[in-house]
């Protein structure tokens, strides 16, 4: 019998038709704005260390997309996209992970990304595309990638990367390893065909994966309410067979508890988890946007009012593991390291001719080494029409001469 | 007559069919009230109304899927793609549904009232995702049409005749020119005919080809070959599927030269149609190959974008190998 459908367990003589859902999914909150537990709460068992590295990397990226924005702004890099509001999610998701956990994220995780140890240059050479960007400038400003801290490169188009963390997760039941993969994206890509594809996938392949969905309000200028019906996100868990959890993405401990025991349950038992997280995107959705087509300041206020990185700093500081001067201080020192990275990285030359045809494939097919040995001919004969690379080509020709 | 530029005469195309016509619909993702990522559906919902201008959710197969269905129903779907890039989701139902829909169901259902509107095309730091010319995959579709504008006056008038024509046509909008390109474009209701390209200007020695947005180059092209007394004539080919063979035979057996200029990748860029089908056609009149200028055979990079552009240049380069050939 493979037919396992059980259909006389509970028979019903009305037409009883199940009505949508709207708002039954409850939200974890553990912390108030003030810094102080709600009563009956309970503070996860964070480390002090941890619990200063979690704000350290608020602080480094409060700093970092600050600067960024202005340096887009000044003309010196093409695009930026901050996640002011949204720190906490992305963040105190990674922060319960194991560092051999695989994150597939979409592109407002910049958090996370710190948080595994990539450095201010190893950002700033992805911002500026120069020759030391691990991407090989190839890709817009944001879009990072490191093997070494398991951060599959960002790709633009949305959804794509979620079945992708199915299979990856597959991939790590298949060899046994104690891992499990989480998935970052928004309530906006959710949407997409791939998030109902990877989900059902998942689900029904039984994968270690955690799907993390940001729920900001708005994909660029579209509110929540124009992309959805429904139960939010979350709503959509339970029918693919995945341990759903809606939490408040601004609060800082409770992301971090949430996703701890949805690890625990994507690696001891396989059971794939879905965790929306409702937080709001203050800044514009990139640098090419302005939001005041499509919402009204007071809105922003009222969320400036949740910050997530306050919140958390209030109860750094009620614990007596920080203070206002030690938080002003390292400010100050992270907006100096990023200006500096900052400095460093524009100096560097763009990659070179040849990592505009390296990795289209592992080796060069006879047709890209002609292009290639065309395009050289082509740049030195124009040399004034090509500066980023007609003098380094010029050199190493004369070099070989 | 006003001053446009092309995302004025893109939107001035929209608010003319859905004037005229109250089945026009126009949808995708932020479309409505903020008017598009663009701006190109500005006021539309203002002035329509939010049946008739709005958003989607974000999803390009639903959006395409949605479309479809409205078409059969009798409706005039001009859906957006936000970026030509983020047309693949909708793939499965451009290229099984939209384009044989008349055709497997004996024209018993069609989607011929359908439009696809989406911004396509580099040099605008767009790297992979923000940057890509897809139109050969279209155009190895049967069923389907495909249609670039170079300017905002060609734009208004060839966006009016997709809409009206009787079969889904996909209209690739040429995102680098749309603050860009500016100039007269007539204000009344008027269409420009699809299927032919236009001459833009004679020459005797090597006929240049492009469409949408390398147009400027192999006009650019022109002016720095006619400096080295070379005569080029200059074809815009506006639609792409069905092409206007006539129009390129004509100039080819004139000049005996051809250079095609995309920005699309060379390996099955739709230049390799137009040099198989020319060949076929004006073989006697060659005096030498017909030479592509196109993308390299790479992903659209961001920092070496410069080195990928098929530009005026290396149309030079090109037009110079096939006059000395
Ligand atoms: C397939 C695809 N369609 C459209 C886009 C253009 N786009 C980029 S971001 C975005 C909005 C995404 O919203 P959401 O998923 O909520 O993430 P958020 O920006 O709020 O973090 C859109 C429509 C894209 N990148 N990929
Ligand atoms: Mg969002």
């Amino acid at each position: 019998m493979s037919d396992l459908r059980n259909l006389d367990v509970e028979l019903v003589h009305q037409p009883a038709f199940l009505d949508p859902v709207t708002s039954v999914i409850p939200t974890f909150r553990l912390l108030q704005q003030d810094g102080t537990l709600y009563p009956g709460a309970q503070a996860p068992d964070m480390s002090q260390e941890l619990a200063l590295k979690i704000h350290d990397t608020f602080l480094f990226i409060r700093a970092l997309d600050e600067r960024m924005l202005a340096s887009q702004r000044q003309g010196r890099i093409s695009f930026y996209m901050t996640q002011t509001g949204e720190e906490a999610s992305d963040t105190c998701s990674a922060a319960a992970l194991d560092a051999g956990d695989v994150i597939f994220a979409q592109y407002r995780e910049q958090g996370a990304l710190a948080f595994r140890g990539f450095s201010v240059d190893q950002f700033m050479n992805q911002i500026f595309s120069n020759h030391k960007d691990l991407g090989k400038g190839r890709q817009m400003p944001i879009h990072y990638g490191s093997r070494e801290l398991n951060y599959v490169t960002i790709s633009s188009p949305l959804g794509t990367q979620i079945p992708q963390a199915t299979g990856y997760a597959f991939g790590f039941r298949q060899s046994q390893q104690k891992q499990c993969v989480i998935c970052y994206f928004g309530e906006g890509a959710a949407s997409e065909g791939d998030f109902h594809a990877g989900l059902n996938m998942a689900g029904v392949l039984k994968v270690p994966v955690i799907f993390f969905c940001r729920n900001n309000g708005y994909a660029i200028s579209t509110p929540v309410h124009e992309q959805l019906a429904g139960d939010g996100v979350a709503g959509r868990g339970p029918g693919y067979g995945l341990k759903t959890l809606r939490v408040d993405g601004n609060d800082a401990l409770a992301v971090y508890e949430a996703t701890r025991l949805a690890r625990q349950m994507a690696v001891e038992e396989h059971q794939p988890v879905l965790i929306e997280s409702m937080t709001y995107r203050l800044g514009a959705h990139s640098s090419s946007d302005d939001p005041s087509g499509y919402r009204s300041r007071k809105e922003e206020d009222q969320w400036r009012d949740k910050d997530p990185v306050a919140r958390f700093r209030n109860w750094l500081i009620k614990q007596g593991w920080w203070t206002d001067a030690q938080d002003q201080a390292r400010q100050a020192e992270h907006r100096k390291a990023v200006a500096d990275a900052m400095k460093r990285a524009e100096k560097l030359d763009s990659p070179p001719l040849e990592d505009l045809f390296s990795d289209v494939y592992d080796l060069l097919p006879w047709h890209l080494q002609q292009q290639q040995q065309q395009a050289r001919e082509h740049i030195l004969r124009h040399p004034q029409a090509y500066p980023a690379t007609a003098p380094r080509l010029k050199a190493a020709g004369e070099g070989k001469a | 007559m006003s001053q446009m530029n092309l995302l004025q005469a893109i939107n001035s195309a929209l608010d003319t069919a859905m004037k005229q016509d109250e089945r026009v619909l126009c949808f995708g993702e932020d479309v409505g009230a903020f008017g598009g990522v663009f701006r190109a559906t500005s006021h539309l919902q203002e002035k329509y109304g939010k049946h008739r201008c709005f958003n989607t959710p974000l999803t390009e197969q639903g959006i395409i899927g949605f479309a479809n269905g409205l078409a059969t129903q009798g409706q005039v779907p001009v859906a957006e793609i936000q970026f030509a890039d983020y047309i693949f989701p909708a793939f499965d139902q451009i290229v099984n549904e939209t384009a044989k829909y008349r055709y497997r169901s004996g024209n018993e259902f069609n989607v011929g009232s359908l439009t696809i509107r989406t911004p396509y095309g580099g040099g605008i730091h767009g790297g992979l995702y923000h940057s890509q010319s897809p139109e050969a995959y279209f155009t190895h579709t049967p069923g389907l049409k495909v249609v670039v504008p170079r300017n905002p006056e060609q734009a208004k008038g060839l966006l009016l005749a997709s809409i009206r024509d009787d079969n889904p046509v996909l209209f690739f909008e040429p995102k680098k020119l749309y603050r860009a390109a500016v100039g007269e474009v007539p204000d009344e209701d008027y269409t420009l005919p699809l299927g032919q390209a236009e001459v833009l200007r004679e020459g005797t020695d090597v006929t240049l080809v492009a469409w949408g947005a390398q147009v400027q180059a192999i006009e650019k092209a022109a002016e720095l070959a006619a400096e080295a007394g070379i005569s080029c004539e200059v074809i815009d080919l506006r639609t792409l599927l069905p092409w206007d063979h006539d129009t390129l035979a004509t100039s080819l057996k004139k000049t005996g030269r051809l250079i095609i200029n995309h920005e699309a990748p060379r390996t099955s860029g739709f230049g390799a149609e137009l040099a198989a089908s020319l060949q076929e056609s004006c073989f006697l009149y060659l005096e030498s190959p017909i030479l592509r200028v196109t993308g390299w055979d790479t992903p659209f990079p961001l920092a070496l974008e410069k080195e990928y552009f098929p530009n005026e240049l290396r149309t030079l380069d090109a037009i110079k190998a096939s006059v000395g050939y």
